[in-house]
């Protein structure tokens, strides 16, 4: 370029940083969208600062936690319900998702098959897990037991979406060198797939876990047993402070739970 | 070769060492007990356990048919709500995470207080649910849609922040050393030097965390900030089940539509 003939045209240079006109043009649909929707849900900045007035009275409402000993009881079965529901229901629901998983895989399932797995599992992700706790709630009745079951069903939404995809990226060449061998099918997924998959399903299963631990103090707002309902109802009732104690547990529980899942993680790397 | 054949070396090849190896069994030796101990000490009523089959099927059957005239009526409206409240939850949730996540970044900020503190904002959103931030928000900002948008807000910023966060750290040196060496202030750095490499990134994860708010904000209503999850609430204190069978069935359609939807985008900007 630097050899340019003076007689030829000067090319003009291109611009140093081109205008990227997609993302300029989402930014500002985005930005008209932001001002539509603000109208329509009728957001406003008065409202925004009675609410921040609210607020304070309500924090002043909320300290100092209460730390009650009769309080203290209820929520110590109350958490220990929510840590049993979780652990249960990850328990099952990962045992149910390996299957299910297996199923959806395209690469192992005739397409019948990993069809109608992949339909359910389309229907069990949609649904929150509270609102599967409020069907079986009507089903087996207020307790953990509505709990367990709704969360098994998040479960396996999400493991066997995660544990399919798994399956689909493994290595075929080692499921043909089996298969060569004339291994029957369970020996094929034994010994060609499980050991490929194995490390990332420990994986799922134990962010389900973190999952299902956060899910599990909050399937009792509708009676699914757990810390949930005494949650809310002294929330109900206007009892802030121990609404602030409970929060302040589940918090904990939360934190202490998402730091021994990243250990377990590193373990099974 | 050529020398006497070499003594067999007594060797046992393993896949872990032996760390490992008690770390692992310590782990599946605590699994099953948590397991057992959780099932044996379960509180669960066997009495409501035998009608089970029978309240299934009638819940079924008070379901179907569908009240489709309640749709037009007040579902319609919820539903579009709905949408509003994940979308604008979801922007606003992009705007707060969106600095605090180049004060995370360590390549970005070079400042460990700093990226503490920006770390610690996220992993108290991440760890308040969105239901319970939706409680908070509603005693405060009152019910309605104002503290559907902040619960969802305020839940997002954890997650897109952390996801964003990680991708700046990941941006190449080159680019960002070739406008240190033209003299570039800070600002243009940003702009020209990161924002082009993680703006894929920034895009995905939005969809992602949109698509996650689409399903987290038709529950909200349950406990009064807003959305389908109101009319939900009231069709479920009402036990008009073929109300809450459509609604449910409005919920599933919407879900797998933006699914559908995100899915797409993201193939085309990735």
């Amino acid at each position: 370029m630097s050899l340019a003939d003076p007689a030829l045209p000067a090319k003009p240079r291109p611009p140093a940083f081109p205008v990227n006109w997609t993302s300029r043009i989402a930014w500002i649909g985005l930005a008209l969208y932001t001002l539509y929707a603000t109208s329509i849900l009728e957001l406003s900045w008065a409202r925004f600062v009675t609410g921040l007035d609210n607020g304070a009275k309500f924090l002043a409402r909320m300290f100092p936690p209460n730390f009650a000993a009769d309080k203290l009881e209820l929520i110590y079965t109350g958490m220990l319900e929510s840590i049993q529901i979780a652990v249960v229901s990850t328990f099952f629901g990962v045992l149910l998702s390996m299957p299910l998983g297996l199923m959806a895989a395209r690469n192992l399932s005739p397409g019948w098959l990993s069809w109608s797995a992949r339909a359910l599992i389309a229907v069990f992700r949609s649904f929150h897990p509270v609102i599967v706790s409020i069907l079986f709630v009507k089903a087996v009745g207020f307790g953990a037991l509505a709990g367990i079951l709704a969360l098994i069903v998040s479960s396996m939404g999400f493991v066997s979406k995660l544990f399919a995809e798994v399956v689909e990226e493994m290595n075929a060449k080692q499921v043909e060198a089996v298969r060569a061998t004339g291994a029957s099918f369970w020996n094929v997924l034994i010994f060609a797939v499980m050991p490929q998959v194995m490390a990332r399903f420990v994986g799922l299963a134990v962010y389900q876990l973190d999952s299902n631990l956060r899910n599990s103090t909050m399937v009792g707002i509708v009676g699914g047993g757990g810390i949930g309902a005494p949650l809310f109802t002294a929330y109900q009732r206007f009892d802030y402070d121990v609404v602030l104690t409970i929060l302040l547990c589940i918090i904990g529980l939360i934190m202490l739970a998402e730091m021994a899942s990243g250990r377990i993680r590193r373990i099974f790397q | 070769m050529s020398a006497a054949p070499l003594s067999p070396v007594e060797r046992e090849w393993r896949r872990f060492t032996p760390s490992e190896r008690i770390a692992r069994a310590t782990i599946y030796i605590l699994t099953a007990i948590a397991v057992v101990w959780s099932i044996k000490t379960i509180e669960i009523i066997p009495e409501f356990l035998y009608d089970a089959p029978a309240q299934t099927l009638d819940l079924f059957s008070r379901m179907w048919p569908f009240d489709w005239a309640f749709y037009p009526k007040e579902i319609h409206a919820a539903l579009i709500e709905t949408l509003h409240i994940a979308t604008l939850g979801t922007i606003l949730a992009l705007i707060l995470a969106l600095p605090l996540s180049f004060l995370a970044a360590r390549n970005f900020t070079r400042n460990p207080i700093l990226n503490f503190l920006a770390q610690f904002i996220f992993v108290s959103s991440r760890s308040v649910n969105s239901l319970i931030w939706a409680l908070l928000f509603v005693a405060v900002f009152g019910p309605g849609a104002l503290s559907g948008v902040l619960s969802i807000a305020f839940r997002s910023i954890g997650f897109v922040g952390k996801l964003f966060g990680e991708a700046l750290e990941e941006a190449q040196r080159g680019p960002i050393e070739a406008l240190t060496a033209t003299g570039a202030p800070k600002s243009m750095i940003l702009v020209k030097g990161y924002w082009p490499q993680v703006e894929p990134a920034f895009w995905s994860v939005a969809l992602l965390r949109w698509d996650i708010n689409i399903r987290e904000s038709a529950v909200l209503g349950l406990v009064g900030a807003g959305g389908i999850g109101v009319a939900l609430d009231s069709a479920l204190n009402n036990l008009y089940w073929d109300q809450v069978g459509l609604i449910l069935a409005v919920i599933f359609s919407v879900v797998v539509l933006t699914e559908i939807v995100t899915s797409t985008i993201r193939r085309r900007i990735i």
